[in-house]
Parts: structure tokens; C-alpha cells; sequence
């Protein structure tokens, strides 16, 4: 790298999704965590200043569980990102969508269209669908994708500002699937701000995206799941900054055959057969 | 009339879906409504009637990943 660009990665990075300036580039479920005060501190810990919600059914028998849950979110300073999780089709989506805007106050909504129960993949015609309808309705969508190409310029042309493909399926933690399809999508879109949501298990899986240049993370399983969730957020997101960072610094491209890193030259010739 | 609330079968008096959601308790918490399949916003409940059958979702913030 030359001496121009050093200091570069010091410049103002600040990720900017629909507009508006994220601190954080670890964004954050708030499903599957021992207690609520581990998610608290969790979510601390992470820096996230965006976190994912659902909306679920209400029951007579614990009347006002989901504003204590509501209220306790709110406290925690962050955005909150409504999921459309466990929906099928475009209609359910929509419907889940619109009910979610009025409950959370935003027009944000992370859209997934779930294709099938065991892989948990996106049902990217559905998805198009439903996007197409909620951007037109105001909606801000952050649709749960693929890292397919023709689905993302579908997503976009639906009037999608940001792209979250998986890793691989939500909940399995095995880390990126298909880097080649990745980094093609990345350069592909080099403009489009692309979170890779769904499949990271370890912090090195959010380290290898950040590297490929994807702008963010979204996860939960991973930390909430932890031995030690709140040690584990503290862990991606050190590893989701140092990513970003060396993604910014210019990672060496590989190379097959070794060069030497301590300078050849002033090498002392103590061997003298070696040196004939 | 029969209608189900939440995936569970109700019998119930209430004329319009804010009535209904009194009736099940939920006045002073944060939900959000659908009737057959379509939302309803929280100022649109009174002028949603509920009929025979009705399939009505009350749902409320949750965990979300």
C-alpha cells in the first residue's frame, strides 16, 4: 500500500441506511437469550444501534407481555427493525408489515419471505412481490434475500435501498455458504449498502464479510445462543470493526510462491558452501 | 356469534373489533389488529363490524431476530 493512502482508514466511515447515519455496523436480534437482562447486557455489550423485533400474538392469560417487552427495548436507545419471520407469503408479510409500522412507529421493516420451514431460505418470488407493494406504501425494506443477482436487481428495481443476503440458513451458524456468489453481489452492487444477515456463527464468518466489503451484520442466534452471549457480542463486534477496518486498509491479494519479508539484502553469507 | 381470536374458537357479543378488543382485555396495551387476513389499523377498529366467522389477529411486540 502506498504511503498516500495511509491514514485512510482513520477518515469518517459511517454507514447510512435510507438516509440515516448508523453508529453500529453490528445489527442485532433480541430472540433466544437466557433472561432479559443477558439481552440487555448483550445489546450493550454489541454497540448495536439497531435492533430486530417481531410481532407475535397477544394472549388474555399475560395481557400487556409485549408492551413490557416493547417498553424494555425502548430503553435501550436503539432503532428497532421489525422482522416479518415465520410469514409465507407476500400477503402475510404485507399484513405483518403493516401491523408491525403502527406498533413500532417505523416505516422500516426487515421483510422475509420464508420459502420453506427446515431451510428457512427466502421465497424470492414472494419476496419481490411483497417488496414491491410496501415500497410503493411507504415502507423502507430491508428484504432477507439470497446473494442471487437477478433477485437483488428485482429487490432494487422494487424500489429496495438496502440488501440483507444470508450467509446461509438462519440458525445454523455455518458462516458464509457461498463466498464466490457474495463477492460477486458486492461488486456487483458497489453502491448498495449490503448487510449479510442470517447464517453467522462465529465472529471469523462477520470478519470474512466485512473483509469482502458487505457494509453490515445481522445476527442473533450466535450471541444469544453463547455460553457467554455478552462476552460473544463484545466478540463481533470487535471482529465486525477490525473486518471493516482492513477491508478499508486494502487486504495483500494471496499469491502462490513465498517472498521473503525480512530484506534479502545485507544477508550475511556465514555458510560458505551454501553461498558457492 | 362464533368467530376465532388468535387461531382460537370465541363466542362473542362484541358489535365492532374495538369492542372485541376490550372485551379480551387489550385496552391499555400495545397491539396491532388484522381481520381476515387484512390489517386494521387501531382508529379503523370501531368501524370494523365483526360477522359469523371472522378470523381476527391480535398481535403484540416480541423478541425478533
Amino acid at each position: 500500500m502506498s504511503s498516500r493512502a495511509n491514514g485512510a482508514a482513520e477518515a469518517p466511515d459511517v454507514l447510512t441506511l435510507y438516509g440515516e447515519p448508523v453508529q453500529s455496523r453490528l445489527l442485532l436480534g433480541t430472540s433466544l437469550y437466557p433472561s432479559p437482562d443477558i439481552m440487555r447486557r448483550s445489546v450493550e455489550a454489541s454497540g448495536a444501534s439497531i435492533l430486530t423485533v417481531s410481532l407475535r400474538r397477544e394472549s388474555s392469560r399475560d395481557a400487556g407481555a409485549g408492551s413490557r417487552f416493547w417498553d424494555m427495548v425502548k430503553g435501550f436507545g436503539a432503532r428497532v427493525l421489525p422482522n416479518t419471520a415465520g410469514c409465507h407469503t407476500p400477503r402475510e408479510a404485507i399484513t405483518t408489515a403493516q401491523m408491525a409500522r403502527e406498533v413500532f412507529e417505523t416505516n422500516w421493516v426487515k421483510l422475509e419471505v420464508i420459502a420453506n420451514d427446515d431451510t428457512l431460505q427466502p421465497e424470492v418470488f414472494g419476496l419481490v412481490e411483497a417488496a414491491e407493494v410496501l415500497c410503493r406504501d411507504g415502507f423502507q425494506v430491508f428484504p432477507y434475500c439470497t446473494e442471487d443477482l437477478s433477485v437483488a436487481e428485482r429487490l432494487l428495481g422494487a424500489g429496495c435501498q438496502v440488501l440483507m443476503p444470508w450467509a446461509a440458513p438462519i440458525g445454523t451458524g455455518r458462516g458464509l455458504m457461498n463466498p464466490y456468489g457474495l463477492r460477486s453481489l458486492r461488486a456487483y452492487f458497489p453502491d448498495t449498502p449490503l448487510i449479510v444477515d442470517a447464517g453467522i456463527g462465529a465472529p471469523s464468518h462477520a470478519a470474512e464479510a466485512m473483509e469482502m466489503g458487505f457494509d453490515g451484520i445481522l445476527l442473533n442466534t450466535a450471541v444469544a445462543k453463547a455460553h457467554d452471549s455478552v462476552a460473544m457480542a463484545t466478540a463481533f463486534a470487535k471482529a465486525i470493526e477490525a473486518g471493516r477496518l482492513a477491508y478499508r486498509a486494502g487486504i495483500m491479494p494471496p499469491r502462490d510462491m513465498a517472498s521473503p519479508s525480512t530484506p534479502v539484502a545485507g544477508l550475511a553469507f556465514i555458510d560458505a558452501a551454501r553461498a558457492s | 356469534m362464533k368467530i376465532t381470536v388468535n387461531g382460537e374458537a370465541r363466542i362473542t357479543e362484541a358489535k365492532s373489533l374495538e369492542e372485541l378488543c376490550r372485551e379480551l382485555g387489550f385496552t391499555e396495551v400495545k397491539i396491532a389488529t388484522a381481520r381476515n387476513g387484512d390489517f386494521v389499523p387501531a382508529k379503523g377498529r370501531e368501524a370494523v363490524a365483526l360477522a359469523e366467522g371472522d378470523a381476527i389477529e391480535v398481535l403484540s411486540p416480541r423478541q425478533g431476530g
